[in-house]
């Protein structure tokens, strides 16, 4: 109980010897791991761009890259909450695969044959996609049960999973593809008429970009509540120009990138327009997906860092018996995250499917490995008790951006997973080193 | 006199086997109002063991407790929360990974009314708690895996009175600390006893605990060898309760006791 106040001269000893880069990190309270993964992620975005002979950053690239990243980031945002608490979920890519054939012979089969309710009716994709979402429900109640109350090993019950949902994935249509699906259903899954148009989406950015600054008020009115030290005015004034910024250049991307010729032919058609002399530009937007990513990765950051249960889920990663004994069920929680797991392979699956419009048995292979890692790669740690939603999407979409990247490169597939194999396994250790460090 | 109160604690018979062994074996214990009961032993002589039934950690096979003379259900550690039994235990028990305030507040979270964490007052709420214990704590922010020994002690005792225990239990609270941090703590459980706090303290050394206890009780091999008041024994005579298991003259004896021939 001594040595706490030898730290404290020792702290501004150090603070004002150091550097301007020190100081502004203290001043913004920037994560510093976070920084490098914006940093990775921008080295590798010039250097494809480069390689590719100016390809990759381009707006129609950003928003294929945008929509792709979305089902692995949705993912990967429950499975930071499984690896946090030294779970592991194996069995998410085989689930996404079964949940996108119930969806999809319920709304192409089920529902119109059975109950007589046409494709494309209202109520279709609703039906569809909340048969969906408690299909997942139940996989990860029933998953999250043998882990949390029977006690056996996550990495053996998604393992299991694995194979069980693969293989019911193909029961359901004894291994038949189902398409089309439900054009509203469609949208779920972006192109053209999935995205929301140039409008919204500026709408969209200035929502956020309200919301970004009323949370920096907001925050420095909690710190003077409790008269806890505040950050100076112009590190809030420079966060907040630099989150705006990044959502308007977002969204000014997205609605740079038009619709191809024949559909805003057909659009024209539709609507008795005259296409213009050299074509008439209609912008994408943000795509539907997204908006759902998106949406997703806010709802999970907001359950894990300000709520009760996200509470919970830290506190038993960093000592499950210490969760226990200061009265936490924990058996209970473990057996919430996996119901969450399995509803957001459900988005997920509603997502992939919507954008294939099909539903097929192999849809999510492998997926599992993509979401753990994008999960790793974004800071969980696999020993628990650590990482960020944010963290693992921009993983998903570090993730995706190599695999684009490498497509728009040429390479073959195997070379491929060469490259995402040895990036993953140098982004964990670059982690070990810094946790080191820091 | 002391016949006629009523104990805050009252075990009675209590037994747990784990596998084969029989951990805790036929223990009766008690502690009344303002008092310091010190648990003594050999490492492995059911010490812990038995106060993790009480802490609800551990769940009985066999016997009853009693809390203010009402028998009292504890199945786990919230039930025993929930009568006023707090744990300072041995591994300290905090989640490595968050801050002091969220251990201090770990399943008894501050609540915002639109039903979120309220950090703020939590850890404002922290401040003044530590501020108190030991004022010299200003490392709040920083998860406590980050902490000294002593820093993460204090974390671990001001959990324990920040929600007005009425019972106490303190698992070795002294072993991870030096001389002066150990005073610091004796000083503690003098100010809880005034207050008329029941205070468990458990301890393999005599010498921690003879001076702050009011009793002891003495366990081996998961027996009660005996109970006395600290005024009727010497160091030594305890220090042949722990060793021999012999009970001396001013000890009520357990079941533990050597039997000595005639």
């Amino acid at each position: 109980m001594t040595d706490a106040t030898s730290n404290l001269p020792l702290d501004r000893a150090r603070e004002s010897e150091s550097g301007p880069i020190r100081k502004f990190l203290n001043a913004t309270e920037l994560d510093t791991r976070m920084l490098g993964m914006v940093g990775a992620l921008l080295i590798i975005w010039i250097g494809l761009h480069i390689l590719s002979g100016g390809l990759f950053l381009t707006s129609r690239n950003l928003w294929n890259l945008s929509v792709q990243s979305s089902s692995v980031a949705i993912m990967a945002t429950g499975m930071v909450l499984v690896i946090v608490t030294r779970n592991i979920d194996l069995s998410v890519g085989s689930v996404q695969g079964f949940i996108g054939m119930v969806m999809g012979v319920a709304q192409a089969e089920f529902l119109p044959r059975v109950l007589g309710i046409p494709l494309g009716s209202p109520s279709m994709w609703i039906i569809a996609l909340v048969s969906g979402l408690v299909v997942g429900l139940l996989i990860g109640a029933l998953q999250g049960f043998l882990i949390a109350y029977l006690a056996i090993p996550a990495f053996i019950v998604t393992l299991g999973g694995l194979l069980v949902w693969r293989g019911a994935a193909w029961w359901v249509t004894s291994g038949r593809t189902v398409a089309p699906l439900d054009p509203t259903f469609q949208l779920m899954g972006g192109g053209p008429a999935g995205s929301i148009g140039a409008t919204w989406s500026w709408v969209v950015a200035i929502i956020a970009c309200l919301a970004v600054v009323f949370m920096l008020v907001n925050g420095r009115r909690q710190r003077k509540r409790f008269k806890f030290p505040q950050r100076p005015i112009w590190a809030e004034t420079f966060l907040g120009v630099v989150y705006c910024g990044v959502i308007l250049g977002a969204v000014s991307i997205a609605n740079a990138y038009p619709w191809p010729v024949g559909i805003v032919r057909r659009y024209a058609e539709a609507n008795n327009l005259t296409v213009p002399e050299g074509g008439l530009f209609i912008a994408h937007g943000i795509a539907v997906p997204v908006l759902i990513a998106i949406a997703i990765g806010i709802i999970m950051t907001f359950i894990s860092m300000r709520t009760r249960f996200g509470r919970y889920v830290f506190a038993i990663g960093g000592n499950p018996e210490a969760a226990e004994l200061a009265g936490i069920k924990t058996r209970w929680v473990t057996m919430k995250i996996f119901m969450i797991m399995g509803l957001l392979a459900a988005v997920s699956a509603a997502v992939s499917s919507a954008r294939q419009n099909a539903a097929t048995n192999v849809m999510g292979t492998l997926d599992e490995l993509l979401v753990i890692a994008a999960a790793v790669i974004g800071g969980t740690s696999l020993a628990g008790g650590s990482g960020t939603i944010v963290g693992a999407m921009l993983g998903a979409l570090l993730m995706q951006s190599l695999q684009s990247g490498m497509v728009l490169l040429g390479l073959d597939t195997p070379l491929q997973n060469i490259v995402v194999g040895a990036v993953l396994v140098i982004a964990v250790w670059l982690d070990t080193l810094y946790r080191k460090r820091f | 006199m002391e016949q006629l109160r009523i104990p805050l604690i009252d075990m009675k018979n209590i037994s747990i086997a784990f596998g084969g062994i029989r951990a805790v074996d036929d223990a009766s214990i008690d502690l009344f109002p303002g008092e310091v009961v010190a648990l003594l032993g050999h490492n492995g002589a059911g010490k812990s063991t038995l106060i993790k039934i009480l802490s609800g950690a551990y769940k009985r096979d066999s016997g009853s407790i009693y809390v203010n003379g009402e028998e009292a259900s504890i199945s786990n550690p919230r039930d025993a929360k929930k009568y006023g039994i707090e744990t300072i235990y041995q591994t300290l028990a905090l989640a490595d990974n968050v801050d002091a305030a969220a251990n201090l507040f770990l399943g008894r979270e501050i609540m915002t009314p639109f039903g979120t964490l309220d950090d703020g007052a939590m850890e404002a709420e922290a401040r003044k708690v530590m501020g108190r214990l030991n004022p010299r704590f200003q490392r709040f922010k920083e998860p406590v895996v980050k902490l000294s020994g002593g820093q993460r002690q204090s974390v671990a005792i001001a959990r324990a009175i920040l929600f007005n225990a009425r019972i106490l239990i303190m698992d070795e609270p002294t072993a991870a600390l030096g001389p002066q941090e150990t005073a610091q703590v004796g000083e503690l459980v003098k100010q809880l006893k005034a207050d008329g706090i029941g205070i468990f303290l458990i301890s393999h050394d005599i010498h921690d605990v003879f001076d702050l206890a009011d009793r002891v009780c003495v366990m081996k091999n998961g027996q009660v060898v005996g109970t006395a008041r600290t005024q009727d024994v010497t160091k030594d005579e305890v220090l042949g309760m722990i060793i021999l298991g012999k009970c001396p003259p001013g000890a009520v004896a357990g079941p533990g006791a050597m039997r000595v021939a005639a």
